[in-house]
């Protein structure tokens, strides 16, 4: 890890949550460091979603603490707001807004939160959408784009808000197979350029090539978590055993 | 789906309704002719729609005209102002926050709980006779220029009437600013979370959220339903003729007391209340197509 590994940028210490009665994070700890990128697996239901969603308040956690890149996630909205600004989220449904083109899908970030004018929000947008390989297509609307296409433009509208930290949930899951590939590409590159990653996905190929820490949750706790050489080769757990048997064996 | 519609097969259902109907207008005619004895007469009728002026010596409207346009200033004015209510109401709707919520609430459940004629007369009696006043109104001829005036004339009507016309906005904003509130926040509903939460997970404010994501997409969706409430509206400014607002609906009424041409002038108003809600139905389904059309 390329800065002072005293200083987690992501820092996630005995956080809980519950759903009324039902508990989704048990006492989770998880400390992610500037430039780290973190793939998360486990079955469904597990809490992945979660997980992540807490990172940037989609979700509340009711007990510990998260600490985002200095910031303390508490009731303060400014304190939350800001900790958006800086973590970029990919969605599985992509979530791209349908009555803004794409450029607009962009720009709308950069323009309200960030402040930048219309022309220097564009440059951006059109750098970032060159980025994702789309560009021929920013005068479009996101309906009449493929699914690879409407995941690539999601990324570049994170991308846009010049996150520190980009959180993925599942982002290949809805696609058809022959789409995955090209979104997995884009994120590929991503993690060269040395961006702090987290992703929830089952791409297990993907994983192998870019992940520096593979975590393994079950019933709401993180059970392992280990380099992926490590964790793919001779996992501790039997629970993770059988849940890389099933999903490598297809 | 043009093609299906378009070719209609006949079969004897529709022998049996167009019988139907010709028996039924029949009826009603035999009686109104040899029962009733009723004598038509439309000679009347142009001279309640205009009347010649010695004085100016021009054509001037008269009472049905008169009453129309009071109908279309009416109608207006409380779309614009039942549209402004509703959609701030329609928001608080789906506000986080308990009074917002529970106060448009309480006036949706309110309006839509009491029948609207009741509606009426409590509006006036306890409302309008209180906030009308406060206004000045009745002194803005005085303070107005004669360009003021004239400006003021073609927005509002006679100003004498001001006050009249005034109440009669309020309450029909009020009345129909209730449906639409409901409208609304259907419509705030529809758009999924997903939205919601990418907008935020790209730093919006809620207020943001609201403004630049859910909006536009709500208000796409609830044209449909907003269209039909217009001309709802439209149709119940008549009820405002109760509180003697100067419409189509109340001079119509003095019409058929002068000239005791009851049945003349009446189907007379229908046809125009069809005119006029018919063209709006379809002025919004061509801005619906429009809009449809615009976003691929
Ligand atoms: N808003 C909610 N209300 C109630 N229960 C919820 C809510 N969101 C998630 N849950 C429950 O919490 C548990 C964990 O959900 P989560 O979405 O984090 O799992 P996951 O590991 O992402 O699963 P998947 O692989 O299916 O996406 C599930 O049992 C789910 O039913
Ligand atoms: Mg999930």
């Amino acid at each position: 890890m390329n800065e002072n590994t005293s200083n987690p940028i992501i820092e996630m210490s005995g956080v809980s949550k519950w759903f009324g009665d039902f508990q989704v994070l048990k006492d989770v700890s998880l400390q992610v460091f500037s430039g780290e990128r973190v793939v998360v697996c486990g079955p469904s239901g597990s809490g992945k979603s979660t997980l992540i969603r807490c990172i940037n308040r989609l979700e509340e956690h009711q007990e510990g603490r998260i600490v985002v890149d200095g910031i303390e996630l508490d009731q303060d909205t400014q304190h939350i707001n800001k900790v958006r600004s800086e973590v970029g989220m990919v969605f599985q449904q992509f979530n791209l807004f349908p009555h803004l083109t794409v450029l607009e899908n962009c720009t709308l970030g950069p323009m309200k939160v960030r402040g930048l004018s219309k022309k220097e929000a564009e440059a951006l947008a059109m750098e970032y959408l060159q980025r994702v390989r789309i560009p021929e297509q920013a005068a479009k609307y996101p309906g009449s784009l493929s699914g690879g296409q409407q995941q690539r433009v999601a990324i570049a509208r994170s991308l846009c808000m010049q996150p520190r930290i980009m959180l993925f949930d599942e982002p290949t899951s809805a696609l058809d197979p022959e789409m995955i590939k090209e979104v997995l590409d884009v994120m590929i590159d991503l993690a060269e350029s040395g961006m702090t990653m987290i992703c929830v996905t089952h791409e297990m190929g993907f994983a192998r090539t870019v992940a520096h820490q593979m975590v393994f949750m079950d019933e709401g706790r993180i059970i392992e978590r280990s380099p992926p050489a490590q964790f793919f080769s001779e996992p501790e757990h039997e629970r993770t055993k059988l849940f890389l048997s099933q999903i490598l064996s297809h | 789906m043009s093609r299906s519609t378009s070719r209609y097969r006949w079969s004897w259902v529709d022998s049996v309704v167009l019988l139907g109907i010709i028996g039924f207008f029949g009826f009603i005619g035999y009686r109104v002719n040899t029962v009733l004895v009723y004598q038509w007469d439309w000679g009347f009728l142009p001279g309640y729609l205009f009347r010649w002026d010695e004085e100016t010596q021009s054509l001037l409207p008269n009472l049905l005209v008169k009453g129309l346009l009071t109908t279309l200033r009416l109608a207006f004015w409380s779309i614009i102002l039942a549209t402004l209510i509703g959609f701030v109401t329609g928001m608080m709707r789906t506000s986080r926050r308990l009074f917002p919520q529970a106060f448009s609430r309480l006036y949706v459940e309110l309006i839509r709980n009491v029948p609207p004629i009741v509606f009426i007369f409590v509006f006036y009696f306890f409302i309008s006779s209180q906030i009308i006043p406060l206004l000045g109104l009745d002194t803005l001829d005085q303070r107005l220029g004669p360009t003021g005036q004239s400006v003021v004339e073609f927005l509002f009507g006679p100003v004498s009437l001001l006050s009249n016309t005034f109440s009669g906005i309020f309450c029909l904003a009020l009345f129909e600013a209730a449906y639409i509130t409901e409208i609304v926040r259907s419509g705030i509903q529809s758009v999924s979370v997903g939205q919601r939460e990418a907008a935020m997970s790209i730093g919006l404010s809620r207020w943001q959220q609201m403004r630049y994501v859910v909006l536009p997409q709500a208000v796409q969706r609830v044209i449909p339903p907003l269209a039909g409430q217009f001309i709802i509206l439209i149709k119940d400014s008549s009820i405002v003729s109760l509180i003697s607002i100067q419409e189509l609906t109340f001079l119509t009424l003095e019409v058929a007391n002068s000239t005791q041409r009851v049945f003349e002038v009446w189907v007379f108003v229908a046809g125009v209340y069809f005119v006029l809600c018919y063209s709006c139905a379809l002025i919004f389904r061509r801005l619906e197509m429009r809009l449809d059309s615009s976003r691929i």
